[in-house]
């Protein structure tokens, strides 16, 4: 799409379809349409079971980003989007989903994802995306009780790790594992703002420091200011990691070390939980006769 | 709910919080503001709800800045939100 | 009596060297890997030009970021005292003094004497300081010194969203892709900055005159967004980024009894 590859995640777009459900069985089909700044998904449900979804980049319009999203999340089934009775827009470009019944805001559908994805137990849910990261608290049924949302500064973000893993010519999807590849935890980097750490990181390597414990310094420094916010919120268990840089293993960890809470995993692809909320309001919605 | 609006980069902390169970919607701080920092918006998290105050997502980014001039350094003053708001629904972090 | 100032600051260190109230020398020096070798190269420059002696100076007091790093200054200066009696010293008029270095920007009110009253400082962000049209002139594809004089060429105001380097060089990025003239985005570059600078002062009272001092105020384009921000003149001392060192040198004068 004429994006220079190293400029974005590098994970692969791909979609998922229940090879085992017939979605003509289901009484009520929703879906929940994500458009975050780098990644968009679309989520299929039945009966608020999990029947397709896709998993893109944001291209650079939100309408065109939606329509992709939904093509590929319907591509493997003999469904299309009038049999969907109801859709959720979603994220930052929630109210530019063309096909959208609604938009609602994503601290409310990542809360209600969390809760399907993790099960009613979970009372804490950190997303940190390409741009931006949350700390949402939830009670049992998935309703929010407080939040916080940063995505005025890049530290903390996909896009801080980026930098990095440029600045280290690393690829970013190696950076968690680099990061362990070291004989003693360094220092964090001492500078919070993204600029301001990568001038000390240069600093570092110039000083002949490897680059994996530069990766490690960083990784730490990161972990460490997504634990002030999460400080800020208030912590209770279960906790879980979404978005992007819940694959990166090297800041989950060190966050967990910093919370002395472990997270809980999940097999399901965790950039999906915004959208799989959109697609649970959407039921709700439905069946309170709003729809 | 609490709702913190705002952020922290690395010259700190900067959120509005907003107590939506202590709120009564009578958008007075929305009114008492002199830089517009706040909006009546839907309450999407409960939907029964009334609408609820929130920063815009203009200021997000710039509260710090924004909000200065309602933060003198020279004397005690507190912010006119904060002031207008009956129900102590909202703080400041900063 | 001879003293000097030196500023260590995040990308330069300067040196001033006065004679009983005269300047006789400056010098600067990019901040090299060796911090201490750049420190001591600056002040041999200043020394030379001057035609004295390290044993010719009664005193030496060094302000700046890096102010502890300075092995033979007798004393220490703080930023925001340097830059406000360097400043009521060269403009005798300011009361608000405003200082953009290249990593930290401060406001400073201050009385007749120069003496700080209150004052307010952004750090630990790039986007409230000099880096920030650095980066910003890197994502235009200029030279850093030619984003002043573009910017005046703009009749357009255009928003900057971003507050945060990293994301507002895709901003820009976004911007040029768009078509969107280098001279209109290079204006909302410096309003940008101004605003923030300016939002930030106004927890002082803005007490007139304003005087600019510090690196940014070379750039004439965010010295007119100022103005035009503040709605006020901004008075501009002569090679501005000097301005803290010199008031560190007038402080190593009274330090070393020779009044201020």
């Amino acid at each position: 799409m004429g994006m220079k590859e190293s400029e974005y995640w590098r994970w692969k777009e791909y979609n998922w379809k229940d090879e085992d459900a017939d979605w003509k069985d289901f009484d009520i089909v929703t879906a929940g349409v994500d458009i975050g700044s780098v990644s968009s998904q679309a989520v299929i449900m039945g009966d608020n079971e999990l029947f397709a979804y896709s998993n893109m980049r944001t291209g650079s319009d939100s309408p065109g980003s939606a329509r992709k999203a939904m093509d590929w999340a319907l591509k493997d089934t003999d469904m299309t989007l009038d049999d969907i009775r109801y859709v959720i827009g979603t994220g930052y470009g929630r109210v530019n989903v063309p096909f959208a019944n609604k938009a609602i805001t994503e601290i409310a559908c990542h809360a209600r994802g969390a809760n399907w994805m993790y099960g009613p137990s979970i009372r804490t849910v950190l997303d940190m995306g390409g741009q931006d990261c949350k700390a949402i608290r939830c009670d049992e049924r998935g309703k929010v009780t407080a939040f916080l949302m940063n995505d005025k500064c890049a530290a903390g973000t996909g896009r801080g790790m980026e930098v990095f893993a440029d600045l280290l010519s690393v690829h970013i999807e190696d950076v968690g594992r680099l990061s362990f590849e070291i004989d003693e935890e360094p220092t964090p980097v001492s500078s919070t703002c993204v600029v301001f750490a990568k001038a000390e990181a240069s600093q570092l390597l110039r000083q002949g420091w490897p680059k994996n414990k530069v990766i490690a310094a960083y990784s730490s420094a990161m972990a460490h200011r997504v634990f002030t916010l999460l400080e800020r919120l208030g912590v209770e268990k279960e906790f879980a990691i979404t978005g992007g840089i819940a694959k990166n293993e090297g800041v989950v960890k060190r966050i967990e070390r910093e919370l002395k809470i472990e997270a809980l995993q999940t097999d399901y692809d965790t950039q999906i939980a915004g959208a799989v909320g959109g697609a649970v309001f959407g039921k709700t919605l439905v069946e309170k006769g709003k729809a | 709910m609490k709702a913190n609006y705002g952020y922290k980069d690395g010259s700190g902390e900067y959120f509005i919080t907003i107590d939506t169970d202590k709120c009564n919607s009578c958008e007075e701080c929305v009114k008492a503001c002199p830089a517009g920092v706040l909006e009546m918006v839907p309450n999407d998290f409960d939907i029964e709800a009334e609408d609820m105050p929130a920063v815009t997502e203009k200021e997000r980014w710039k509260i710090k800045y924004t909000c200065a001039p309602c933060k003198p350094v020279d004397r005690e003053a507190t912010p006119p939100c904060i002031e207008a708001c009956k129900e102590d629904a909202i703080e400041h972090s900063w | 009596m001879k003293v000097a100032g030196i500023d260590v600051g995040a990308k330069f260190v300067k040196v001033v060297i006065v004679d009983d109230g005269n300047l006789v020398s400056r010098s600067s020096r990019l901040m090299g890997f060796e911090q201490k070798e750049s420190i001591e190269e600056a002040f041999k420059e200043a020394l030379e030009k001057a035609g004295l002696k390290k044993e010719d100076l009664t005193h030496t007091t060094a302000t700046g970021s890096g102010k502890t790093e300075v092995p033979f200054a007798d004393d220490e200066f703080t930023e925001v005292s340097a830059a406000a009696k360097g400043a009521v010293n060269l403009i005798p008029s300011a009361r608000t003094v405003i200082d953009v270095g290249a990593e930290e920007g401060r406001a400073m009110h201050t009385n007749a004497k120069g003496k700080v009253l209150d004052f307010v400082i952004n750090e630990r962000c790039a986007a409230g300081a000099g880096s920030f049209t650095e980066a910003m002139a890197r994502a235009l594809e200029i030279p850093l010194e030619e984003i002043g004089p573009l910017s005046l060429k703009s009749k357009k105001s255009i928003p900057m969203n971003a507050q945060c380097v990293v994301f507002a060089e895709s901003e820009v990025v976004t911007l040029v892709h768009q078509k969107t003239p280098k001279e209109d985005i290079a204006r909302a570059i410096h309003d940008a900055m101004a605003s923030r600078i300016i939002s930030m002062a106004r927890r002082l009272s803005i007490e007139e005159d304003v005087a600019l001092v510090g690196g940014l105020a070379n750039n004439v384009g965010f010295v007119e967004s100022l103005r035009r921000e503040l709605n006020m003149d901004v008075k501009i001392p002569e090679e501005p980024e000097y301005v803290p060192a010199y008031g560190a040198a007038l402080a190593a004068a009274s330090r070393a009894g020779g009044g201020s």
